[in-house]
């Protein structure tokens, strides 16, 4: 009986343990879901999610909507770095809690975001006054059933950033459209002018590029199919596109042409601040980082050239969410932020080239000069490249995440000696198990 | 069974009988059922927030699911363990886990009981020691990797500046495997050799006086006496330390991920030439984005550890046996 009855009462308290556990874990999942947006005494509130430098909050665009719009006001949370913030928002949509009013989505996550998460975000194909961008950017948030999931920020045509200086002593050309004849139509004649450069150079500390994965970069995101074709197939491993490119850059990897660095890692900003390479491919909003990077004792030493072919890396979208109260107010706001006046003006204050085609024509962006690059008339030598830029761009699921399984199987390479062959190999299983 | 047994009423003892089995009653249940009323709490918080994961994880374990879309769970058995048994990732993983934990947890121990050793004299100042080598504990993984990952830094880090100095090239301490290793046990090494030393020392404290007097009696130098009087005295403790040393080698997650930085942090190096067992199950996770395959590399160090620790008990009892 005793017995029993212990046995029972293990039982009653097993069972009480339990009830209570579960009553936690239901209070953890139970949240209401919202979005921290709402109307309330008259006001407006709309929260926005947004990473990196995507300049609406730190060049006082919100402040200017805010007042403007007395009745609105705007919280803006970024996030530092695009992986931590993507990672976050895949949580939050999956659990349908944490997200704000409006999300900003990078150019690497779109296809993922409209593939998978479309029905959680408003349709803007409609909104008024949106016809203004260049035909492949809101293409690529466009799903298979013509829902338009975001509005876009902006893009990322590349040229080269070249340092003046470096290039004079080792007895290359320095004005830009004479470096820019050096390579003229084809990104190998980019890796010969780097082996003049390393033949002819004085200081053997210098190198002609920063990273091979940059070169990379820029040959791949210059044609309309990459990773993936249309029907969503990988199809990397044949696509002679990437090959070549692959090819080319561990040639430069393998002569000995680069500074072996990692892009927008540690050593990269030491690497430019105490000039340890003399060139490195640039998306216009690059520029910035460079600028800020090297540092007022470089100024004027830097110059911007054309690229040998028009390509683009990056950029980015504003989305707005199904779930949101305040779903009116907030495509307000993000056509407002994603319009010409705003994005020139984003320009002008950091960089950011716009993806209007609008914008692109106005005086501020097509005569803007670059100061800090020797004066290069980076309006023009970006729109140039923003016009060869394909109009139709193939994007894939997990092109960020290939992107940077590329650039390691190119340090492979470089840092440790690798071959070209065996570094593909290792990057083709990897990629299998990444997107497989 | 509805057999009425009804007895007739019996008056007033009857009642008082019943008012006696119930007081028992309920000091009995004072008594067997309060210790378990003081512990719920502590069960309770750990079934919701220890158990429940646990058995959740094992869940996803034999699921394919994506980070984006868990409610969508493709049952797939035990292809993910398979899997995981035929990736080489994982044993590479493994082996780095197991040699950066004895690259760091050896050479930590020994100078922490070098370093107790040393606290333990009559010294001046002795408080400000103690804390004084406290301190690296006291600071934050992200904070301590963060600095050490720049002293390292190939082209401008410390490191190599003052390697320089004796006619050392630069290492390229990320790109090379056991530079990088070595590395990041220096990041281990400083944080915890303060925090085992203090409990050494605590340790040592404990050893009674008289011991030493009777072994300096015998004629035992320094040396035997610490060999044979406070290594024999702290042996528990040193057990203990090398117990809780072994999990956080295990565990090794932060310092590798911050010393790689970006992509290469998440992969532990281009070659995964430190990619520990917690870095393998964060790429798993929230690179490829594939829940299933990380909560199987969550089990599997789970299971590691408990298979660990019973070849530990067995080596124990078979050495205690012996002796």
């Amino acid at each position: 009986m005793d017995k029993f009855r212990r046995k029972l009462r293990t039982r009653v308290v097993a069972a009480v343990s339990a009830a209570s556990a579960l009553g936690l874990v239901v209070g953890c999942g139970g949240s209401d879901g919202g979005t921290g947006g709402g109307k309330k005494d008259g006001k407006v509130t709309i929260t926005m999610g947004l990473f990196g430098v995507m300049g609406f909050k730190e060049t006082g665009l919100l402040d200017k909507y805010m007042k403007e719009h007395p009745d609105v006001v705007i919280k803006a949370d970024v996030a530092g770095d695009e992986q931590t913030y993507y990672t976050a928002l895949q949580t939050h949509l999956a659990a349908g809690s944490g997200l704000k009013d409006i999300q900003g989505i990078e150019i690497g996550r779109a296809k993922e975001l409209s593939d998978t998460q479309k029905d959680k975000f408003v349709d803007l194909a409609g909104v008024a006054g949106t016809d203004h961008f260049l035909p492949w950017k809101q293409s690529q948030v466009t799903t298979t059933d013509k829902k338009v999931i975001g509005l876009g920020t902006d893009i990322g045509p590349m040229a080269v950033c070249y340092r003046r200086d470096l290039f004079e002593q080792a007895g290359l050309p320095t004005d830009r459209d004479e470096v820019a004849k050096l390579w003229e139509g084809d990104w190998s004649k980019y890796v010969d002018a780097g082996k003049r450069f390393k033949q002819n150079s004085k200081d053997d500390q210098v190198a002609f590029m920063d990273s091979s994965s940059g070169l990379f970069n820029a040959m791949i995101y210059g044609n309309s199919q990459q990773f993936y074709d249309k029907q969503g197939k990988l199809i990397y491993a044949t696509n002679p596109v990437v090959k070549d490119a692959w090819k080319l850059a561990s040639e430069a990897a393998t002569s000995d042409l680069t500074a072996k660095l990692r892009q927008f890692q540690p050593g990269w900003d030491p690497g430019l601040a105490n000039s340890t390479f003399a060139s490195t491919v640039c998306p216009a909003w690059m520029l910035a980082h460079i600028s800020e990077k090297a540092g007022p004792k470089n100024k004027g030493k830097w110059d911007v050239a054309k690229a040998p072919k028009g390509a683009n890396w990056g950029g980015s979208f504003l989305g707005v969410m199904e779930k949101s109260p305040v779903k009116k107010e907030a495509q307000d706001l993000v056509a407002w932020l994603t319009a010409p006046e705003q994005q020139a003006y984003l320009f002008e204050k950091i960089g950011n080239f716009p993806s209007s085609q609008t914008a692109l024509k106005m005086p501020e962006v097509v005569d803007a000069k670059s100061d800090y690059f020797s004066g290069a008339p980076i309006g023009k030598i970006f729109g140039a490249a923003a016009q060869e830029i394909p109009d139709e761009q193939v994007l894939g699921r997990k092109d960020g995440t290939i992107k940077d399984i590329f650039s390691q199987g190119l340090t492979l390479i470089e840092a440790q000696h690798k071959s070209p062959n065996e570094a593909w190999k290792t990057t083709d299983e990897r990629i299998k198990k990444a997107a497989g | 069974m509805a057999i009425s047994t009804s007895t007739p009423p019996d008056g007033a003892t009857d009642i008082a009988a019943e008012h006696q089995r119930r007081r028992t009653l309920l000091h009995r249940l004072d008594v067997r059922g309060a210790p378990y009323a003081f512990v719920a709490p502590f069960f309770i918080v750990f079934a919701a927030f220890s158990f429940y994961p646990l058995v959740y994880t094992s869940w996803i374990s034999l699921h394919r699911v994506e980070l984006s879309t868990l409610n969508l769970m493709e049952w797939v058995g035990f292809d993910n363990y398979t899997a995981l048994w035929n990736d080489d990732r994982f044993w590479n993983a493994l082996f780095n886990t197991f040699t950066i934990g004895v690259l760091s947890t050896v050479p930590q121990l020994l100078m922490a009981l070098g370093l107790a050793h040393l606290l333990n004299y009559q010294l001046r100042g002795s408080t400000f020691f103690r804390v004084a080598a406290l301190t690296p504990y006291a600071t934050s993984v992200g904070a301590a990797a963060l600095v050490f990952t720049m002293l390292f830094e190939r082209d401008f880090g410390m490191i190599n500046w003052m390697l320089s100095l004796v006619g050392v090239d630069n290492i390229d301490w990320e790109n090379n495997k056991w530079a990088a290793q070595s590395a990041i046990s220096s990041i281990v090494i400083w944080r915890w050799t303060g925090y085992n030393a203090l409990l050494y020392l605590a340790a040592m404290q404990a050893i009674p006086r008289d011991r030493y007097e009777a072994a300096a009696i015998d004629g035992a130098s320094r040396w035997q006496q610490f060999l044979k009087v406070t290594v024999p005295g702290i042996r528990s403790t040193i057990v203990f330390t090398i117990v809780l040393s072994t999990i956080g080698a295990t565990q090794l997650f932060g310092e590798p991920l911050i010393f790689g930085q970006g992509p290469n942090g998440v992969t532990g190096g281009a070659d995964n030439q430190y990619q520990t067992l917690g870095l393998l199950l964060y790429e798993e996770g929230w690179k490829n984005y594939q829940m299933g395959r990380a909560a199987t590399v969550a089990w599997a160090m789970f299971l590691l550890l408990i298979l660990v620790f019973v070849v530990q008990r067995i080596v124990q009892r078979v050495l205690t046996r012996r002796t």
